[in-house]
């Protein structure tokens, strides 16, 4: 009995494919969050070393300085 | 706000950060009620309480082809506009596709082998999951293999697109070819219709991970384009080192 | 038409040559047919039951040895630049490269089959019928990889990532091409239902791997 409730023969297949579930969807957010901290960390660590040296240009996205 | 205005990474990230919260609370209560629907739901007078599985494996199922749109459209946006956030969208958009795709194969896996014995039948749909599963993991391995960025972008768009124009050959064959080695006796998961009962909890269940698929999206968009902007700036000190 | 007929002419002679892929290609199909029986058992009842789709597999895997230096070597030695110079459309170039290709690599295949099928204990119909099917399938076989090829060109060592990604885009000419094939031999379904479908999905093929090859070619040189 699952949280009150007869899953009856095969409750460990049921219990098994949300138990899977659970851990999959953990494992994308605790990378999104993860990887998160490391992007902010190390922008912050490169923006505080840029500030020591002359400001450069927003570059963008691909690293290619955009005219327009 | 034009689209382009997005490009802007700074743009998107404010704008990432003000919608990311409401996503996730979205997220959170559509799964409570969800999985409270799932709780509920009667059992299936074939299959008994296992049909409870089929909230998770049909809702994955949607979504790994969903996630493939998503990589398409993003295509089409680096291949025809050469928006800088088709890029990043395409990348983000991989790894989640695989992960439900991933869901689907294990949940499908396990409601088989109740249902058929076996934990693994070259059943049509299953099949074309695998497939299907295989070609994120190419589009993967395609990313991290170019090293440029816009180069990579550029080559995964077209594969992109030519698989989401084999796909429907590939689901077609497979379901040709599985008609053709099929065993007299087929169950039909979920019974040949669904009743409302159990609709209105796999609905539910279907936008609960709709709107999880969209907030790891976003995140993982805002942390593509930080992880780009880190490039750039590691790419900047280098070139002052070396050049002086 | 010239150009076009002086770089047919010109990848024929490369693949020809020893390195050039295909005498490899052959080999390769004669080695994988041979393995089979190690893996299997020699039971040839069994073997000739399952001879088809042991000729279509090696057949598959063959075709894609050659395929990663296609276009790669072009990129790198600047061939592909001096193609366009002449005049000549990218998207008929990458075409006369993979016509080239089949000929030299898949059409051997389609010629060997027969002779690899005595080893797989197949009948002579059930022979010709791979044959055929092989003659319908392998040009998709060629497109499909051509893309493959194009996507990867950039890639010093993409020969593996290459069959990754093409592999289970040639999953449905696989699937019709044995069909067919047994088809023939054993019924009850008729031969051109699964034949007339493989044809068909060659010649979209031919047409989204020239395309998209060429796109991802033009988007590699830039």
């Amino acid at each position: 009995m699952v949280l009150g409730l007869d899953l009856g023969p095969h409750a460990a297949f049921i219990e098994s494919a949300y138990a899977i579930a659970v851990v999959i969807l953990a494992a994308l957010i605790i990378w999104v969050v993860a990887d998160h901290r490391r992007q902010a960390r190390r922008l912050a660590d490169l923006e505080a070393y840029g500030k020591g040296r002359r400001a450069e240009p927003d570059t963008g996205f691909s690293g290619k300085v955009e005219s327009g | 706000m034009p689209l382009i205005d997005l490009a802007n990474p700074t743009r998107f990230r404010t704008l990432a950060d003000r919608i990311l919260p409401w996503l996730g609370a979205a997220t959170i209560l559509a799964f409570a009620l969800g999985l409270q629907q799932a709780y509920f739901a009667p059992n299936d007078y074939q299959q008994g309480a296992t049909v409870k599985i089929m909230f998770l494996h049909v809702p994955s199922a949607w979504l790994s082809t969903m996630a493939w749109g998503v990589m398409s459209v993003a295509a089409l946006g680096t291949l025809v506009w050469r928006h800088p956030l088709a890029d990043v969208a395409a990348k983000s958009a991989a790894p989640l596709g695989a992960a439900f795709t991933l869901l689907c194969l294990i949940t499908g896996s396990l409601w088989g082998r109740p249902m058929w014995g076996t934990y693994w039948v070259w059943d049509a749909r299953l099949t074309s999951e695998l497939v299907l599963f295989l070609m994120y993991l190419g589009v993967i391995a395609l990313w991290h293999t170019i090293d440029d960025p816009g180069r990579a972008a550029r080559a995964v768009a077209v594969l992109t697109l030519v698989g989401a124009l084999d796909l429907p050959i590939i689901k077609f064959s497979v379901d040709w070819w599985n008609t053709l080695h099929q065993p007299a006796s087929v169950f039909r998961v979920g019974g040949s219709t669904i009743d409302r009962s159990m609709l209105i909890p796999l609905l539910i269940m279907a936008i609960a991970f709709t709107l999880l698929f969209f907030t790891l999206h976003l995140a993982a968009m805002r942390n593509e384009i930080m992880r780009r902007r880190v490039r750039t700036l590691l790419m900047l000190r280098a070139d002052a080192a070396g050049g002086h | 038409m010239t150009a076009l007929i002086a770089l047919l002419v010109r990848d024929m002679r490369l693949a020809i040559r020893v390195g050039g892929g295909a005498p490899i290609g052959v080999l390769f199909f004669l080695i994988v047919v041979t393995l089979t029986p190690f893996a299997i058992g020699p039971d040839l009842a069994l073997l000739a039951r399952i001879g088809p789709a042991i000729l279509w597999l090696g057949a598959l895997l063959a075709s894609l040895l050659a395929l990663d230096r296609l276009v790669a070597a072009d990129l790198e030695d600047g061939s592909l630049d001096l193609i366009l110079t002449a005049g000549v459309p990218l998207e008929l170039a990458v075409a006369v490269k993979a016509v080239a290709h089949w000929l030299t690599t898949g059409l051997p295949l389609v010629v060997a089959a027969p002779l690899l099928g005595l080893l797989l204990n197949l009948d002579p119909a059930a022979t010709g019928a791979v044959a055929l099917t092989l003659l319908a399938g392998t040009p998709a076989l060629t497109f499909i990889g051509l893309i493959g090829a194009a996507v990867t060109v950039t890639l010093r060592r993409g020969g593996l990532l290459l069959a990754i990604l093409v592999l289970p885009l040639t999953i449905p000419v696989l699937i019709f091409g044995v069909a067919a094939a047994n088809a023939a031999i054993v019924g009850p379904m008729p031969f051109a239902t699964p034949f007339t479908i493989l044809c068909g999905i060659a010649l979209l093929s031919i047409v989204a791997g020239t395309f998209a090859a060429a796109a991802a070619l033009r988007h590699a040189m830039e």
